[in-house]
């Protein structure tokens, strides 16, 4: 068993995986997909990959600054607190992240709401 | 006789070692009997000082601080070259390699850190080197002297004054850098990039986003590397400088608690009451340092706690400076922003000055200065102290002369105390007095003053301190002016498109820094601007920004409302054939497409495909000839054509084969926003190309040639550009017309708008008031398209960016409980 199916942090892969200004995804086998952004300054948060006015993708908005601005109807969304900004009203839920010797873990029990801690019955792969 | 002094042990004869020291000396010197062990055979010495010994600036001598008389006057038995291999805490003694056993009362580990090295082949050869000790300095300096190239790993702090000392000493180096921006932990882009430009001037190659993949060696000695992406650099020396661990080995094998380093109170002291630690190998409040100025501070609670007195180390800010002769930078705090934090950005072109100031409910917390840093201690007490500023709040940037200047703080006041003669505008030499009379004889807004006294018409530098007279002059009356590009920036997109030819900008971060960007890395709106602008102006060399793209362009595909993709494939004048329709019809059944459609442009639309599936369609598509139709991006969509002569009884000419070299000609090409053209072969005008950005109708006597159409929200009828005779010339004018409106038009403005706002006339004074002009501009819009005519879904299907199509990863826990 490798060392990211223990713990309460779920490892996700390096922090090279994720080019400063560029997002991707992970897909949750019974949860909501979560999309991994990194800012062009360095920070790299998690969100569920929906925007919260009609689910458009947020990992595929251009992101700027510490906001992505969702590539359907270009709704700004922090990704900080996955509220949306501006006028617009709504939130999508945010994940978790701690960087560590290079690598990108999440939360596990935000990852999948249902999943134990103590279980050990994860797997994360890298791509 | 009197009682024996306790006994004091330090591991570690670098600075937190001796420091710590020191400051025990310094409280009460007769406590202790000290004995101190270092690794290195020598004594204490500055070791930040080991940049400025590489350049050749100073020699070792100048950076020695505790000389070998200090050890003797203050009765420390220094034991050099023999690093300690154990420490028993029950038996309260360490054990040294040669086998020297000493007890103690208290022990101090001071073992600082280890140079990071990356594991990949051919790190052992002979030539590479770390840069932590003098040993490494010396080894470095004996290579420079057999001249050659030398490679640093890591454009960090470290790398960068390896990098600068190597090529003071004569060699060429390079800097392998894995992240987009140097020292990105303590530089934003902006920051990054003058960096880069500045040692790029100074004769260093960097490359950024390089991956090392292996050291290549002959004969055991390193030769060069190779990067992930196949690229090859020789080297005669390799510095490896990618960061650095805290040495906890020795703590953790006596059971010390050890997280990432060795953890320690805010006494500094372990999990072993007589066991305390400082310097580079702790870690504090869940923080490990890598500079100076915290160990300070760590050493005093640390002597306090050892002479009974104890304080307590709080945690510390830190602040970095780059000690690379003629650069000035400084970077303190979090500078990363996020909710609720503010920036406050000042670009002066002219003085190649970037700062940025981010502030957290109205307190400093993070700043970034690069040319100017004379204010950068003022900032970090600042930032250190949490004041509450908003009370200086609009003259912070100006630095602590201004801000700290009483009526001063506020800019209009500044202004106001200006001279007559004091200039406004550097670039082209305006003064005060000038500029308020050009006020007073009408100019009422900023861009009346830019063209009547050009005042802030260049850099734009001075664009705030011209608002200001406009305010003072005027009181409430200024005129607000065109348009701005978007919020991050006074200028309006003619500016910008002018100045990016006029000062020959190139990049994206150069046009935020040369044009007084007040963000730090632009919005959605200005981002996809700059990134076609810059395209437009200089093709072939300028290299396209992704991260500015948005998701259409950036995927090739239309983005549909339930996140799945649409794929066009290109139709050349609407013509297909069985091999494409099959390839069609099999991709859509093998990805599982939910619809095809035709669309109003007479090409193929395949509904339902997802990201991840993309470049697989495209490869099967390619398959059978076909190429991505750009039906998702600001560019040449379709040509729509009619069948005309070859079959129709009315047609005239051959429209079908027309638009097919039309569309050969055009493809490919980027646009400020979609374009369309039609070809009809008779005025019956069945492709209807009288709403397209570029129509033909054919007629008896050639070909009458359409522009400014549009079918979308605002229907809108074409002009009549000209009639012309043979096809050479319809072609000629279309690829003039384009490059005119690439050109010229703001981004995201369709032909339509763009034709209304400079007028019909305008376009053809463009276009024919100097014969020369279509030719042109027809040259310029082919030599752009050598560069442009590659179809992406072919380089995409062959492995390209393969990161935006795939998943990070996949999290499939119930797969693992099942198994
Ligand atoms: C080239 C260079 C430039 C730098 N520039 C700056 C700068 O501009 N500003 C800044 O703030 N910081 C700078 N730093 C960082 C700064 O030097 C360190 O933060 C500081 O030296 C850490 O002090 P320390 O005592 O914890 O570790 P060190 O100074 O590294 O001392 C640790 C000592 O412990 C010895 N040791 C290790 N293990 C054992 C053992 N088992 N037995 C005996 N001895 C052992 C080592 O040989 C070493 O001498 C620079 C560092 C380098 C290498
Ligand atoms: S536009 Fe004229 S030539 Fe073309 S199909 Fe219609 S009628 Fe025929
Ligand atoms: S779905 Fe995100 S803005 Fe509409």
């Amino acid at each position: 068993m490798t060392q990211a199916t223990v713990g309460k942090w779920l490892d996700i892969g390096p922090v090279v995986q994720i080019g400063p200004g560029s997002a991707r995804t992970l897909p949750v086998e019974g949860g909501e997909e979560i999309a991994v952004f990194h800012t062009m300054r360095g920070k790299f948060y998690a969100l569920v990959n929906k925007c919260p006015h009609r689910q458009g993708p947020l990992s595929q908005g251009i992101i700027h600054g510490d906001t992505v601005s969702c590539p359907l109807h270009n709704w700004r969304i922090s990704l900080q607190s996955g509220e949306a900004q501006g006028e617009d009203e709504g939130c999508t839920p945010t994940i978790p992240l701690k960087l560590d010797a290079g690598r990108i873990f999440l939360l596990r029990e935000a990852v999948v709401p249902q999943f134990m801690p103590s279980q050990p019955s994860s797997a994360a792969q890298s791509a | 006789m009197r009682t024996a002094k306790e006994k004091l042990v330090v591991i570690g004869n670098g600075m937190a070692g001796c420091r710590a020291v020191e400051e025990i000396l310094t409280r009460d010197p007769d406590r202790y009997e000290i004995t101190i062990f270092g690794a290195e055979p020598r004594v204490n010495y500055n070791r930040i000082m080991l940049s400025p010994v590489l350049a050749g600036e100073k020699t070792f001598d100048e950076i020695v601080i505790n000389g070998q008389d200090w050890y003797e006057e203050n009765n420390i038995a220094l034991s050099g070259g023999s690093p300690v291999d154990h420490i028993d805490r029950d038996a309260k003694t360490v054990v040294t390699r040669s086998g020297q056993v000493a007890p103690y009362d208290k022990l101090v580990i001071a073992t600082g850190s280890d140079p990071f090295i990356i594991p990949i082949p051919g790190n052992d050869l002979e030539g590479v080197v770390t840069f932590r000790d003098l040993d490494d300095v010396e080894n470095m300096v004996a290579a420079a002297e057999k001249g050659g190239d030398a490679i640093v790993i890591g454009g960090g702090l470290l790398g960068l004054e390896a990098a600068h000392g190597l090529s003071l000493r004569g060699m060429k180096v390079t800097v392998i850098h894995l992240m987009p921006t140097l020292m990105e932990r303590q530089l934003d882009e902006a920051a990054g990039w003058l960096l880069r430009q500045e040692l790029e001037s100074r004769g260093q190659t960097i490359l950024t986003g390089a991956n090392t993949k292996e050291i290549q060696g002959k004969e055991g000695r390193v030769a060069g590397i190779e990067l992930e992406d196949g690229t090859r650099v020789k080297a005669d020396i390799v510095v490896m400088a990618v960061g650095i661990r805290p040495s906890t080995g020795l703590a953790k094998q006596a059971g010390i608690d050890c997280e990432r380093g060795i953890m320690v109170d805010d006494h500094m002291v372990t999990s072993d009451p007589a066991i305390m630690a400082v310097g580079e190998c702790v870690q504090h409040r869940g923080l490990c340092y890598g500079l100076v100025a915290p160990l300070w501070e760590m050493c005093r609670a640390l002597a306090d706690h050892a002479t009974d007195a104890p304080t307590g180390y709080p945690g510390s800010v830190t602040s970095t400076k780059l000690k690379v002769s003629g650069i000035n930078l400084f970077s303190a705090g979090d500078f990363s922003g996020g909710e609720g934090c503010e920036d406050i950005v000042m670009r002066d072109a002219t003085r190649g000055v970037y700062k940025r100031l981010v502030l957290k409910d109205d307190r400093l917390i993070g700043a970034v200065l690069y040319g100017d840093t004379a204010d950068g201690n003022w900032y970090f007490d600042l930032l250190r102290k949490e004041e509450d500023l908003s009370h200086i709040r609009e003259g912070l940037i100006f630095g602590q002369a201004f801000a700290s200047g009483g009526a001063l703080a506020d800019p209009s006041f500044a202004v106001a105390a200006l001279s007559d003669d004091a200039e406004i505008c550097g670039c082209n030499g305006v003064s005060k007095s000038t500029v308020v009379t050009c006020i007073e004889k009408g100019a009422h807004s900023l861009d009346a003053v830019r063209s009547q006294c050009k005042a802030s018409a260049s850099c734009g530098s001075c664009t705030d301190l011209v608002e200001s007279l406009l305010s003072l002059t005027l009181g409430g009356e200024v005129e607000s002016g065109p348009q701005t590009m978007c919020s991050c920036t006074s200028f309006t997109h003619d500016d910008v498109r002018r100045l990016i030819l006029e000062k020959q900008l190139k990049e994206i971060p150069e046009v935020m820094q040369e044009l007084h960007w007040t963000t730090p890395d632009g919005c959605s709106a200005c981002r996809p601007a700059l990134n076609y602008y810059l395209m437009c102006a200089w093709p072939g060399e300028y290299v396209d920004d992704q991260k500015s793209r948005f998701v259409n362009e950036r995927l090739h595909a239309n983005i549909q409302k339930d996140g799945t993709y649409s794929v066009v494939p290109r139709f050349f004048g609407g013509i297909t054939n069985p091999r494409e329709l099959r390839a069609i019809a099999d991709a859509v059944e093998k990805y599982d497409a939910r619809m095809v459609k035709v669309t109003g442009g007479q090409r193929l639309d395949i509904f339902g495909i997802r990201k991840e599936d993309l470049p697989a369609v495209w490869a099967d598509l390619n398959a059978a000839g076909l190429v991505s139709g750009h039906a998702y991006g600001k560019a040449l969509r379709t040509v729509k054509t009619c069948v005309g002569s070859e079959w129709c009884r009315f047609g005239t000419q051959d429209s079908t084969g027309l638009g097919v070299k039309l569309e050969h000609a055009t493809w490919g090409s980027w646009m400020p926003h979609k374009f369309k053209m039609a070809v009809s072969g008779c005025p019956r005008n069945c492709a209807e190309s009288t709403i397209k950005d570029f129509g033909v109708i054919c007629v008896d006597s050639g070909y009458e040639l359409h522009v400014g159409g549009n079918g979308g929200i605002k229907v809108r009828v074409t002009d009549l550009l000209c009639k012309v005779e043979t096809e050479e010339e319809a072609m000629e004018h279309c690829l003039a017309f384009i490059q005119l409106y690439r050109e010229d038009a703001h981004y995201l403005d369709r032909t339509a708008p763009w034709l209304e706002r400079k007028g019909l006339d305008w376009i053809k004074a463009q276009l024919f008031d100097d014969p020369q002009s279509i030719s042109r501009l027809a040259q310029r819009f082919r030599y752009s398209q050598q560069f442009s005519q590659d179809d992406p879904w072919a380089q995409r299907a062959a492995g390209d960016r393969k990161d935006l199509h795939s998943h990070l990863a996949e999290v499939r826990p119930l797969a693992m409980e099942k198994a």
